[in-house]
C-alpha cells in the first residue's frame, strides 16, 4: 500500500478515441468524458476555492469551456491534464473574485523560505484517524487545508489527492518541474506541521479521547 | 548528510523519485535521526489522511443535476454555433 498511486489510469488509446469521436461532434463521447471526470473535476474546484456553489459552478464552466475548445485540444497530452489547467484556472479566477483583497496566483507566496521546516517534532499517535470520528476529522482536515496559500493547497491537491504525476502537475499549472517539487514539499510539511497539533501522541493516561 | 539536506530530498523520497545511492544516505540518516524519521513517517501519513479522507465527494443527486446541465449548455453551445435550424 503506497501513499502515492495515480487515482485514475484508463488506457490512453480508448480515451483519445472518445476525444477523437467528441471532436467529431459526438456528443454521448462527449458525455462519457464528462461521467469518467467529473468527480475529479468536482474535488479539485472545492478544494482551490473552499466553496462549494463555486465548485458547482467551476464543474459547469470547465465541461462547457472544454467543449467549446476541444478543436484546439493537442492529442500529445492526456485529455484529463488538459482538463484539469481548464478547471484549475476557473477555480482561482473565482477564488479571485470572492477575495479580491488577495492576490490569488499560482506564484505567490514563494518567498518563505524556511517557515516549512518543523520546529519540534511530535510523534503521532499509531492511528491518528482513529483519535476523532468522523465529522471531527472532516472538520480537522478541511480546515487545516484551507490555511494553506492557494499555490500550495492546488499543488497538493493534484499530486496528492488527485495523483497526478509531477510532469502532469506541472504542465496542469502551467509551472516548472522544480516549482512544483518545491511547492509540493512546502505544502506537505505545512500541512504535517498543522496536523501534528491534533495527531499528536498524548502522554498516557491524561486523555478521554 | 544533514537534516536540511534530508528534507530537500523528502518529497522525492516519499515519491520514490530517488536513485539507489541518494535513497540509501536517505535512510543512513533516517536511521540515526529520529527527527527526520518522525518527519518523513508523519509526512507520509499526512498524505495518506487526506488521500482517503473523501472530504469533497460529489454526491450522486448533485453530480445528476451537473451532468444534465452541463449536456445542456454543450447543446445549446452547439445550436448557436451552427446557427438556427428551423424545421
Ligand atoms: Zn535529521
Amino acid at each position: 500500500m503506497s501513499a502515492i498511486q495515480p487515482n485514475i489510469q484508463p488506457p490512453v488509446s480508448e480515451e483519445m478515441e472518445l476525444v477523437r469521436r467528441a471532436k467529431r461532434g459526438d456528443d454521448s463521447a462527449f458525455e462519457e468524458l464528462v461521467r469518467r471526470y467529473d468527480r475529479n473535476v468536482f474535488r479539485i474546484a472545492q478544494h482551490i476555492t473552499q466553496n462549494r456553489e463555486d465548485a458547482e459552478d467551476v464543474v459547469q464552466d470547465a465541461f462547457l469551456k472544454a467543449y467549446g475548445n476541444l478543436a484546439q485540444f493537442q492529442e500529445q497530452s492526456k485529455f484529463y491534464t488538459w482538463l484539469v489547467r481548464i478547471a484549475v484556472n476557473e477555480a482561482l479566477m473565482r477564488l479571485r473574485r470572492r477575495r479580491p483583497e488577495r492576490m490569488v496566483s499560482l506564484d505567490e507566496e514563494v518567498k518563505t523560505e524556511d517557515d516549512s521546516l518543523p520546529r519540534e517534532v511530535a510523534d503521532w499517535s499509531p492511528n491518528p484517524e482513529q483519535m476523532y470520528n468522523q465529522a471531527e476529522l472532516r472538520d480537522i482536515l478541511t480546515r487545516t487545508i484551507q490555511g494553506l496559500p492557494p499555490g500550495f493547497r492546488t499543488v497538493f491537491v493534484l499530486r496528492d489527492v488527485e495523483g497526478l504525476s509531477t510532469e502532469e502537475t506541472a504542465q496542469a499549472l502551467e509551472l516548472s518541474i522544480p516549482a512544483v517539487k518545491s511547492r509540493l514539499l512546502r505544502a506537505r510539511l505545512q500541512l504535517r506541521d498543522r496536523l501534528s497539533r491534533y495527531f499528536q501522541k498524548r502522554a498516557s493516561g491524561d486523555g478521554d479521547k | 548528510m544533514k537534516c536540511a539536506e534530508f528534507l530537500n530530498e523528502l518529497t522525492n523520497y516519499l515519491d520514490g523519485a530517488l536513485d539507489d545511492r541518494t535513497k540509501s544516505e536517505l535512510e543512513d540518516h533516517l536511521a540515526w535521526c529520529h527527527n527526520c524519521y518522525v518527519v518523513c513517517d508523519t509526512t507520509r501519513k499526512t498524505i495518506e489522511i487526506y488521500r482517503n479522507s473523501e472530504l469533497y465527494e460529489l454526491p450522486d443527486d448533485l453530480r445528476g443535476r451537473l451532468q444534465t446541465a452541463i449536456m445542456g449548455k454543450c447543446s445549446a453551445h452547439k445550436e448557436k454555433k451552427s446557427g438556427p435550424q428551423k424545421a
